[in-house]
C-alpha cells in the first residue's frame, strides 16, 4: 500500500474544501433552517406527530440523507472528472498507485466533506427540534457508511460523465427522486400499498429507514436488511471500480 | 540490460487506428535519446504506454528491468513524465502542486529537493503564484518541476520546448544536460532538430507507428550527412555544359553559381574530377564553398523515403 499517496490525494482535494470553507459551512445551515419553516413549520402543523415522533424530528434522519447522499455524489464526481476535464490525470495514471488508493484518496476526501455537512445539518437541526438519539453508534456507522458508499458511487459517475452536462445528470434524474421517495419526509406506511411495495425495490429506503431507526428505534424495514442493503450497495460500486481500473474504460484511452 | 526495453509494441486506438505498429527501441541509462517524428507519428503515443497512461494492445515494455504493466509500480517508481500538453490545475499554488506530485510517488516530503528544483527551474520566485498567474512558458516548467519533484532515473521530455522562446530553451538545454551529468536517463520527442543535435547522445526517428533508425547522432551525421559545394563562376552560364551532365548539378543565381551535392562517406567525392571537368569547358571559377546538411536534411529525407515506398507497395 503506497500510504503516501492515498494521504497526498486527500489533502490534495480537502484543502479545496477548506478553500471554501465558509460557503461550505453556511450554505446547508441555511438549507435546513428553510426545510424546518416549510416542512416543519407549514406541513408540520397539520401532520403533528408521525409514528409517536414529532414530524419537525421525523424529518431530521431523512434530510441529514438526503444532503450527504448529494453531496457525497457530487463531491467525489467532481473530484475525479475535474482532473480527468482539465488533463492532470496523467499525473494519477502514471504514478505509481492503484485504482484502490485512488479511490481511498478520492472517496475519503468526499466522504468526509459530505460527513462534515452532514454533521453541519444535525447540529442545526438541534435548534429547532429535540432530537435524541437512541442508538449513537449506529447512527454514526450508518452516516458514515452511506458516505462511503455514495461517494463510491459518485467517484463512478466523474469517470463515466464525458462533459459537465452529463455530470449534473445521474444525481439529477436518478439519485434526487430516490432520495426523495426512499421516505425522507414521510413514512412509507403512509403511501397505498401499491407504492409500498414499489417503494421496496428503491435501495435508498433502507438506508433511510436504518438511519432513522438509530434515531427513534423505529424504521420502515429490519435494520439488518439496511445493513445487508448497504454492504451490497457498497460492494458494487467498488466492483465496478475495480473494473473500470482493470480496463481503463473511459480512463486509459 | 537497457533501462528502457520497447519490444513490438502495438497500440490500437478504439476507433481501429492502429497508432503504434510493432515499435522496438532500446534506451540505455544515462543517455538522452531524441526521438523525431512527423506529427501524427505515434511519439506521444509510444511514450504514453512506457508511462502507464494507456496500455499497449500488445507487445512488452520495461523500464529498470520491470514490466510496466505486471510490475507497474517498480516501473513507475523510474520514471517522470513531462506531458506534451500543459496539463496543470489553474488554481492550484506552484510549490502545493510540486508537493502533490512527490507525494502521489509516495516519497517522504523533501522540501530542500523542491527547492533545488525550482530553483533549478528559475521557478523559486514564483512558488506561492497561482498556475494561472504563469506565462506559458513557466508552466512547462512547473511540469518539469513535478515531474522531477520524487527524483526519477527515466525522464521522458514530450515537446519541452514547444513555445518556449530562445533564451528559455538554452537554460531548459542546461537543465537537461545536468539532468544526464546526474546520470538520469532521458528521452526527448522535439520538432526542433537544432535541439537534438544539440542535446542527443542518440537519435531515433518513428514515423507511423514504427521505428525507421536508432543510431548515434554523430555516426548518423557522418554516414548519411550529404555536403553542398557552391561554385561561383566568373562568368555565367546559360546552362549546365553538356561535358558536366554526369555531375548532377543544378544552376542557381541566374547561371552565376553551380551546386554539387555529393556524399561525405562515398569512396569519392568527385570534387576533383569535377574541377578537371571544369577547367576542360573552359570555365573559370572565383570561388567555392561546402555546407555540411543538418540532422533535419537527414529526418526529412528518411520520412519522405519511408512514405514514398508506402504509396508504392
Ligand atoms: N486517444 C486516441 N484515439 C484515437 N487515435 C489517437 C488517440 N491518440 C492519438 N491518436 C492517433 O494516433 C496517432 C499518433 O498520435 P501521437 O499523439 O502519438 O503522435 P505524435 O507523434 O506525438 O504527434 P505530435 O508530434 O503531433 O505530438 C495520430 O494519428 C493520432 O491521431
Ligand atoms: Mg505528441
Amino acid at each position: 500500500m503506497n500510504w503516501a499517496a492515498v494521504a497526498a490525494i486527500y489533502r490534495f482535494e480537502m484543502s479545496r474544501f477548506f478553500r471554501t470553507l465558509l460557503q461550505s459551512f453556511i450554505s446547508p445551515v441555511i438549507s435546513t433552517s428553510l426545510y424546518f419553516v416549510v416542512f416543519g413549520g407549514a406541513i408540520g402543523s397539520r401532520i403533528d406527530q408521525v409514528e409517536g415522533v414529532s414530524y419537525g424530528a421525523f424529518i431530521v434522519p431523512g434530510l441529514v440523507m438526503l444532503t450527504v447522499i448529494m453531496q457525497a455524489i457530487s463531491n467525489a464526481s467532481f473530484g475525479i472528472y475535474f482532473p480527468k476535464f482539465i488533463g492532470t490525470i496523467y499525473e494519477l495514471l502514471s504514478a505509481p498507485i492503484n485504482f484502490l488508493e485512488i479511490v481511498m484518496g478520492y472517496v475519503g476526501a468526499a466522504a468526509t466533506k459530505a460527513l462534515f455537512i452532514g454533521v453541519v445539518i444535525l447540529v442545526t437541526s438541534s435548534f429547532f427540534v429535540d432530537l435524541t438519539i437512541q442508538h449513537p453508534l449506529a447512527m454514526v456507522a450508518f452516516l458514515l457508511l452511506t458516505c462511503v458508499s455514495f461517494a463510491l458511487l459518485g467517484f463512478i459517475i466523474g469517470i463515466w460523465a464525458g462533459n459537465f452536462e452529463q455530470l449534473q445528470l445521474v444525481p439529477l434524474l436518478v439519485v434526487t427522486p430516490l432520495v426523495f421517495l426512499g421516505g425522507s419526509f414521510y413514512s412509507i406506511e403512509m403511501l397505498p400499498e401499491v407504492w409500498q411495495t414499489i417503494t421496496l425495490f428503491n435501495p435508498v429506503l433502507y438506508l433511510i429507514s436504518g438511519f432513522r431507526w438509530a434515531f427513534f428505534g423505529l424504521s420502515d424495514v429490519p435494520v439488518g436488511w439496511s445493513l445487508a442493503a448497504i454492504a451490497l450497495f457498497t460492494s458494487l460500486c467498488l466492483t465496478a471500480i475495480w473494473w473500470i481500473f482493470r480496463t481503463g474504460w473511459r480512463i486509459r484511452s | 540490460m537497457a533501462m528502457v526495453e520497447i519490444r513490438d509494441a502495438r497500440k490500437v486506438f478504439d476507433g481501429g487506428f492502429e497508432a503504434l505498429r510493432g515499435a522496438s527501441l532500446d534506451i540505455e541509462e544515462g543517455e538522452i535519446l531524441a526521438l523525431l517524428g512527423p506529427n501524427g507519428a505515434g511519439k506521444t503515443t509510444l511514450i504514453s504506454a512506457i508511462c502507464g497512461i494507456t496500455q499497449p494492445t500488445s507487445g512488452t515494455i520495461a523500464v529498470g528491468g520491470h514490466d510496466v504493466v505486471k510490475d507497474y509500480r517498480a516501473a513507475r517508481n523510474l520514471v517522470g513524465l513531462v506531458p506534451q500538453e500543459v496539463n496543470l490545475e489553474p488554481f492550484e499554488k506552484v510549490w502545493k502542486t510540486v508537493r502533490f506530485s512527490r507525494g502521489l510517488f509516495g516519497r517522504k516530503p523533501d522540501d530542500a529537493l523542491l527547492e533545488r528544483i525550482l530553483r533549478k527551474l528559475s521557478l523559486w520566485e514564483k512558488r506561492g503564484a497561482t498556475i494561472k498567474s504563469l506565462s506559458g512558458g513557466m508552466k512547462r516548467r512547473v511540469l518539469i518541476a513535478k515531474a522531477l519533484a520524487h527524483d526519477p532515473r527515466v525522464l521522458f521530455l514530450d515537446e519541452p520546448t514547444a513555445g518556449v522562446d530562445v533564451e528559455l530553451r538554452r537554460d531548459m538545454w542546461d537543465t537537461v544536460a545536468e539532468l544526464k551529468r546526474e546520470g538520469v536517463t532521458i528521452i526527448l520527442t522535439t520538432h526542433y532538430i537544432e535541439e537534438a543535435e544539440a542535446l542527443a547522445d542518440r537519435v531515433a526517428v518513428i514515423n507511423r507507428g514504427q521505428i525507421l533508425l536508432v543510431e548515434d547522432k554523430d555516426a548518423l551525421m557522418a554516414r548519411m550527412g550529404r555536403k553542398t559545394l557552391r561554385i561561383e563562376l566568373d562568368e555565367p552560364v546559360a546552362e549546365i555544359p553538356a561535358g558536366l551532365s554526369d555531375y548532377g548539378l543544378r544552376l542557381e543565381d541566374d547561371g552565376r553559381v553551380l551546386v554539387y551535392d555529393y556524399d561525405t562517406s562515398a569512396e569519392r567525392t568527385g570534387i576533383a574530377r569535377l574541377m578537371g571537368a571544369l577547367a576542360a569547358e573552359g570555365i573559370v571559377v572565383r570561388d567555392v564553398a561546402t555546407s555540411q546538411n543538418s540532422l533535419e536534411d537527414i529526418f526529412v529525407g528518411l520520412v519522405h523515403d519511408g512514405q514514398e515506398e508506402e504509396g508504392v507497395a
